[in-house]
Order: C-alpha cells, then structure tokens, then sequence
C-alpha cells in the first residue's frame, strides 16, 4: 500500500532475499559479547598481510569467501558487487576484492556504507532485470582508521569518554531475487535513503553526538511516511551511535513525539563489553553494524526468530580537513526493512 | 513553533556539550602524578648512577639521562606497551622526555609501510612537528629578546 505521504520511501515490487552473509572480524570483536556469532576472526588482526590497508582488504576478501562458500556458488555467478570502507579511495574494497572480477561499484557512505551498499542492490535489482545477484560487502579496520583519522596507533595519549573505537570486522551479503528454491531468509522489502544532516558537532571524539540528529530525521521521515509506529518492529537496530548517541538518540526521538523504548538495539553499543574492553562510548566503522547484521541480525531472521526490523546504518561524514578547517560533523542514516520470508523447500543444487 | 531540537544546531550543540561525560580528572591526575614522578625518580637515580657510579660530569650525566629515558620510550613504543601505560597515565607519561620520544616513534612506526622516504622521512614529525617548529622559534625570539637587553643591562 503506497499512500501519497509517501515521498522518500522505496516499496520493492521485487522483495530482495539475503541468500547468505558472512563475516570475518578482529581479536577484540571476537573477545567481545557477540565473538561466537563470526564466522571467521584472526586474534592477529593482520589477515596474511602486510599493512593494515591490506590487512583489511584481506578480511573484506575472507567474508565474501565465506558467504559465496555458505551459498555453494562461485563468484562468477554475482552480477555486481557494491563494496565500500573508510579508507581514502576506498582502498581496502579495491585492492582485497578486485581479484574476484565481479563488476564493482565503490562507495563510501562512512559507517552508513553497509545498509548504502544493500539499498543500492535492492534498487538495482528492481531496477535491471537481469541483475539477479548482487554482493555487498564492508569493512572497517581499527589500525587503518586510526593512522588515516587520528592519530599513529601506538601514540600513548588518553581518549575522552565519549569517543569510539574503529571496529576491525567485515560482512558480506549475497542477494538475490530469485526465490524459486529458496530456504527461509532475510529480505529487503523497503528502503529510504537518508539525508546529509548538519547537527553543527565538530567534535571527533563525539561521533555519536554527530550522527544521532541523522537518525532522528531518518525515524521520523519513516514514521510519518509509512504511517507505522516503533511497535510495529521487533527491533530498531542502529550502527554505530555508541552509548552516548544512542542516549542523545532517545531524547531527540521524545522531543518530536516518539519513543524507541526498549527496541533499539545499537551494534556499535554492544559489540564490545565496555565494562572490560577499552572501547569507551562503543564501537564503529563500516564493518561494526556489517558484521552484526552479517553474523547475527540476517541469520536469526532467516530462522524466524525475528519477524521485522527497521535497520538504519549511521555515518559520520568525518572529513579531516574539514575539522581542521572549523567545520561540522555531518551525518546520514539510509535505512531498510528486514523481514524474515519463508522459502520454498530446498532445492538441491548442482555442484558445479 | 519551535525547531526540534534535532534540527537546531545551537540548542543541540548546547545540549550535547552539557551531557557529554567529562573526564575523570581526580584519577587522571592521580595517576599522571604517580606515573610522572616514578619517571622523574627513575631519571634522578640514573643521574647518581651516571654521576657517582661512571664517574661523568653533571652536564654528561644530565644528557646521558635524558638519552636514556628517550631511549627507554622509544624501546616501549616499540614492542607496544607505551600507549598502554599512556593510556592510564595520561600527562604522566607525555609531560616528561618520554612522550615526546612516543611521539616521534609512533608516527615512524606507523609510517614504516609507505617506505624511508615517503613514509618515515616525510611524517615521522606530524606530530611532533608543531612542537619542534615552535619551540624553535620562540627559542630564537628568547634569545633575541636576552641578546638585546643584555646590550643595555
């Protein structure tokens, strides 16, 4: 049902199924609270390489590995592959995945590349017949981020409590709109591209702060869009806003006229214990809210175990020079619709 | 009407500076304290070990500690276990000869993998540089400033 209100939402005539994710993750990611739900970690967080660039490039390369190996299909059989991370030139997704030589798109999105990446791939789908499977892949990496961001890894200085720290992890999503012999999956059914929100923070250690206004604008637009209420989802899942954006987040919600109660799940707020690890307000980067939804949130949708959430990825559009030069944090918040969808019954696949 | 907070960068600025946990100054300064003055301690004992035990002058001995110590937090930084103390030490560790010694080594470090020349050679001081520059400068300005009064005094 597309009612007039509705301006900034897509209703996929095509629902777009994640066939398969995977994820591959750092030593402190694997430590942390949700460390059994990735498929693949290196306690080194050096994935065979020899610089941090290609570390990540590597661990990018190793989740999409994981998911065409969960699918039992080869590379060959992707159409497009949408990949993006945080590096300048989005080094990591070129130089790690190029070698599959599925036609690429490169995007940067900061944190918000993930759900940029998989709503680009549901309109592309929809849009082109015969794109019929598309790859998404993202990554972050805490040593390449760090030297790119701030400051030299091994600087001995203190963070301040509200800052953030780059998550080394990847996921990878296969979709595909072909449901004949599907099983139970995950799917895409709706999506809404977020708007560039200037909340006047200039603070990089407050990334959070930065982002929450993006998301707040993003909720509302959905809600008021869609006609539906925070009820009408299992959960709200966030990327990366922290525990002092997801705290912002909550105020600015009640101030134009809704609650996010006890369904906002933020990934960047729980993917480390921040009572032992060093994590401060929480963790971020592209590959935070990638690999929870890659290794956790896809899968129990696919089992049925959560029906429908509303997942918004959130990106500070940090430019150095732009800090430097006195200006604001910008942020975005692109947002989809997952639902669990039941499959036909397994077909068996040739082995090819 | 009035803007949602969300869209009003000043109230929200406001809001978001006022709620954002500061700091813990007592522990951070406590321990910047006790980790400062182990570091100075340390330096004192090496200034009698060079002074009494090798037999240097004051003004070797005085180098020679703080050789050592550059030394010592270089060797740290190294095998990662500076920015670990720093961590918890703050000032402690970044006030003394040592963090300016973490914060040529880091960059140096870090900067290893874009070679000797572009790397290490071109950013080895991005962060102390500001330090060096103007450090050297005002030292010049001093001097300039004692030269001349000097002429007259």
């Amino acid at each position: 049902m597309r009612t007039n209100r509705e301006k900034r939402l897509f209703h996929f005539e095509t629902p777009i199924s994640v066939s398969a994710s995977a994820s591959a993750v750092g030593c402190e990611e694997w430590k942390g609270p949700y460390g059994k739900y990735f498929d693949f970690h290196d306690p080194s967080d050096r994935f065979g390489a020899k610089t941090w660039e290609l570390a990540e490039g590597e661990m990018a390369k190793c989740a999409l590995n994981l998911a065409l190996k969960k699918r039992k299909i080869s590379h060959e059989e992707i159409d497009i592959l949408f990949a993006g991370d945080l590096q300048n030139q989005c080094m990591a997704s070129s130089a790690g995945l190029y070698s599959f030589g599925i036609p690429y798109i490169g995007l940067y999105g900061a944190c918000s590349t993930s759900v940029e990446g998989l709503l680009l791939a549901a309109l592309t789908m929809n849009a082109q017949k015969k794109v019929a499977r598309t790859a998404v892949v993202t990554s972050s990496h805490n040593c390449a981020a760090e030297r790119q961001f701030r400051l030299p890894i091994e600087y001995g200085g203190q963070r301040t409590p509200t800052a953030q720290w780059t998550a080394t992890a990847a996921g990878a999503f296969l979709l595909e709109k072909e449901k004949k012999g599907m099983q139970d999956s995950a799917c895409i059914r709706t999506g809404m591209i977020g708007r560039a929100v200037d909340g006047g923070i200039s603070d990089a250690n407050n990334m959070g702060a930065a982002m929450a206004p993006a998301v707040c604008d993003s909720l509302r637009t959905y809600f008021e869009e869609s006609g539906e209420k925070v009820e009408d989802f299992d959960l709200i899942v966030t990327g990366d806003l922290g525990t002092e954006g997801s705290a912002i987040l909550e105020v600015l919600c009640r101030d134009v006229g809704f609650s996010l109660l006890d369904r906002h799940f933020d990934c960047g707020a729980n993917l480390y214990d921040l009572q032992k690890q060093d994590a401060h307000a929480g963790g971020s980067g592209c590959g935070c809210i990638a690999s929870m939804l890659a290794a956790y949130f896809v899968p129990k949708l696919s089992r049925g175990e959560h029906r429908r959430l509303l997942v918004l990825a959130t990106g500070a559009l940090m430019s150095p020079s732009s800090i430097q030069q006195g200006g604001s944090i910008i942020g975005i918040a692109p947002a989809i619709v997952m639902e669990y969808e039941k499959g036909e019954k397994k077909r068996a696949r040739p082995d090819s | 009407m009035e803007q949602k907070l969300y869209l009003d960068k000043k109230r929200y600025g406001a809001y978001v500076k006022g709620r954002a946990a500061r700091s813990h100054v007592f522990s951070n300064c406590t321990n910047a304290f006790l980790v400062g003055g182990s570091i100075c301690t340390l330096g004192q004992a090496l200034l009698g070990f060079y002074g009494q035990v090798l037999g240097m002058d004051e003004r070797a001995s005085a180098t020679g500690v703080s050789v050592s110590l550059i030394f010592l937090a270089a060797l740290l930084t190294g095998i990662g276990v500076f920015d670990r103390i720093g961590r918890v030490a703050g000032a402690g560790t970044l006030v003394p000869i040592t963090g300016f010694s973490n914060a040529v080594t880091s960059p140096a470090i870090d900067t290893r993998s874009e070679g000797w020349v572009m790397g290490v050679g071109a950013k080895i001081f991005t962060v102390a540089g500001p330090v060096i520059l103007y450090g050297t400068l005002s030292g010049v300005l001093y001097g300039t400033v004692y030269y001349i009064l000097s002429l007259f005094l």
